[in-house]
């Protein structure tokens, strides 16, 4: 049988290579600076009319590519928020497309239902998942472990089966709630405007960045660690496991929320699909292949794998997928089909994920070029 | 009165079948505390196989004999791939929980995905004998056989389950190894043996579940299983990880809500009293009805 070696919890990725090199060279002087460098690419990416064939269908600043990257972007935040959960905290939850889908219903019933203008509508909205993720998570909270994974997916699913049945004609059923474009500004209405989406769900990212670093950066985030390794020590330390993991599910209810709030405006709309437990299966799938408890490994986990929920559907009906035998085209034709088996392997090969690609290369590195520091 | 019989009766057969899919889960993680998110393709594939045998499989049909070589096919196809799934994928990360329960999911995205790349996302007619069909008058209501059929099939396995635990040497080292595995691990008697057995048990019996419910419902759809699962996970966590036992009481509480309520109240409302349920259950006893306080 396959042998796996790997740490129990990944390291940090920037800590390894530091250590491994004492003499500080350029790259990690500039290594700090890099997200922000993105961060500026990412903003005037929609100012670009590059054309990538094979990657995206249009040029970058044409509408349906800047949609398919805000939706990315929404999710890269989605998976970086579930993290707090799961890679934080070591809290496996099943149930977390349920707070996400009451930011997306939320804010699409409250204005096209109640009419409320767009300002009014989100707030209600994220307040209300977070809320919702409060009374929900104190009571799943009493069991610990896989029966919580339990619990939080049987909530999630009663969500699904409020908004599937349609229960006092609010949310449309089947057939989803197209969001009345009467109630928004003008500024996210219409295809031209559909830069204004991406920039807001690149907002959107920046902040659950920065709220999940904060936190992790606290004591608060300490004691989560903490949490993640071993309960019982909290416990003794003579602090509330129970408070402070209520805090992080509410907080990262509150996070999802906001992140439906922000898809609902993208897609337009809400449909029942967003409600599903595979939703949450993939949240999941995003953090483990990015790396959980990372910082930038959630969020490229959660932007590659919806990139390739998207484009593996074309690539499937491509020529070259076609020409192959049925038994492989077929599948491969399902998106979930590949991605499933990408997860697989790396859960066996990459028990990291991407974030643990780095430090494994410098290491390989290191250990192939003659003459470094690495004997002692 | 005829609707409260008839519905006590479609309860119980639902309740036979989520028990069907719940005892397996249910052993599976009170041994190996793996929460299999995988055994709703078990049941996908038990259903798919009996569907392709009754067409396909020379001697075997939609009636009288050649449904049961159909049936049996299923189950043949469902315990083969559970043993498979248990030897290749969870026993080479032995008691890594977390990386099984992970790898169990991308199993369940691929091999749904797997099943709708072959037989295609629509449901598709399932070969059903002609006398599942019609229906028994009992106590002068009409109860369709479909359901009758899964009540004695479930009923069978819960004995033959519990006789299997009770009266063989493997059963008592599953019921050790569900109390305290580590124990059982330092007496040097091997517990991944008991792994591989817990799971082709809970996949026969998630198989024969995917074969007698597509029967029930007339019809087959690679999303089944994964519908099924959630109110399985809810019985298992209502009865108490591990047993057997509890699953049964759990399974026909849920069952019998569900029908009841879905009936005199609106459609659907069934479904969230069974979380409601499971939400009082958790409150006052999080441990399960017949689990013990000392595991939970």
């Amino acid at each position: 049988m396959t042998e796996v070696k790997s740490p129990e919890v990944p390291a940090p990725s920037a800590a390894v290579p530091s250590e491994l090199t004492p003499e500080p060279n350029r790259w990690s002087r500039v290594r700090p600076f890099l997200p922000l460098a993105v961060l500026a690419v990412a903003l005037i990416l929609p100012y670009s009319t590059l054309h990538l064939p094979g990657i995206f269908e249009g040029a970058l600043n044409s509408p349906g590519t800047l949609q398919l990257l805000a939706v990315c972007l929404v999710f890269g935040g989605l998976a970086a928020g579930y993290d707090l959960l799961f890679g934080r905290t070591g809290m496996l939850s099943f149930g977390h497309a349920l707070y996400f889908a009451a930011g997306v219903y939320g804010t699409d019933i409250l204005i096209t239902r109640a009419g409320l203008p767009l300002w009014q509508a989100a707030p209600l909205a994220i307040v209300g998942g977070a809320i919702l993720a409060g009374l929900l998570g104190a009571v799943a909270l009493r069991t610990v472990g896989i029966a919580f994974a339990m619990v939080t997916l049987a909530f999630a699913q009663v969500g699904a089966i409020l908004v599937a049945r349609d229960f006092g004609g609010l949310t449309g059923g089947e057939e989803g709630l197209p969001l009345d474009v009467a109630g928004l500004p003008d500024a996210l209405v219409g295809v031209t405007n559909t830069v204004n989406l991406y920039w807001l769900a690149l907002a959107y990212l920046v902040v659950v960045v920065f709220v999940v670093h904060r936190v992790s950066g606290s004591p608060t985030g300490r004691v989560l660690a903490g949490l993640r390794d071993d309960e019982r020590r909290i416990g003794v330390l003579g602090l509330d496991p129970y408070r402070f993991k209520l805090v992080a599910f509410t907080l990262a209810g509150g996070l999802a929320a906001a992140g439906g709030a922000v898809y609902c405006l993208i897609v337009g709309g809400a449909s029942p699909h967003i409600t599903s437990s595979e939703l949450t299966l993939s949240l999941l799938v995003m953090v483990v292949l990015g790396g959980p408890g990372t910082r930038w490994g959630p969020v490229l986990g959660g932007i590659l794998y919806m990139y390739l929920d998207h484009r593996l559907v074309s690539f499937g009906s491509s020529d070259a997928v076609d020409a192959l035998p049925a038994f492989l085209s077929r599948p491969l034709s399902q998106p979930l089909f590949v991605l499933g088996t990408v997860f697989i392997l790396a859960v066996y090969f990459f028990p990291g994920g991407l974030a643990s690609l780095a430090p494994r290369l410098a290491l390989l590195r290191n250990s192939v070029r003659p003459g470094t520091r690495r004997e002692r | 009165m005829d609707a409260v019989i008839l519905l006590t009766l479609t309860g119980l057969g639902l309740a036979a079948l989520y028990f069907l899919v719940a005892s397996g889960l249910s052993l599976v993680f009170g041994l190996a505390d793996v929460l299999n998110f995988a055994h709703g393709l078990f049941l996908g594939v038990g259903a798919y196989a009996t569907w392709w045998a009754a067409g396909n499989l020379p001697g075997a049909g939609a009636d009288g004999f050649g449904f049961v070589v159909a049936v049996a096919f299923g189950v043949a196809a469902g315990t083969l791939v559970a043993v498979l799934v248990e030897l290749v994928l969870i026993r080479p990360l032995y008691s890594r929980t977390i990386e099984q329960v992970l790898v169990t999911v991308g199993l369940s995205l691929a091999g749904v995905a797997l099943l709708q790349a072959t037989w295609g996302a629509d449901a598709r007619p399932f070969p059903r004998p002609e006398w599942t069909r019609q229906v028994t008058s009992i106590l002068g209501a009409q109860v369709p056989n479909g359901g009758l059929l899964l009540i004695v099939a479930a009923t069978l396995v819960l004995g033959a389950i519990l006789a299997f635990l009770r009266w063989t040497r493997y059963g008592l080292i599953i019921r050790a190894g569900v109390e305290n595995r580590e124990m059982v691990t330092a007496l040097g008697i091997d517990v991944r043996k008991a792994f591989t057995l817990v799971f082709a048990i809970g996949g026969a019996a998630a198989a024969l579940a995917g074969a007698l419910g597509s029967v029930y419902f007339g019809t087959v759809s690679p999303q089944q299983g994964g519908s099924l699962l959630i109110f399985a996970f809810i019985v298992v966590v209502i009865g108490g990880m591990g047993s057997v036992v509890g699953s049964a009481y759990a399974a026909v509480a849920v069952g019998l809500l569900q029908q009841f309520v879905n009936y005199y109240g609106t459609s659907g409302l069934g479904d969230i009293c069974v979380v409601a349920l499971l939400a009082v259950v958790l409150l006052l006893r999080p441990q399960g009805i017949a689990g013990k306080v000392a595991t939970a």
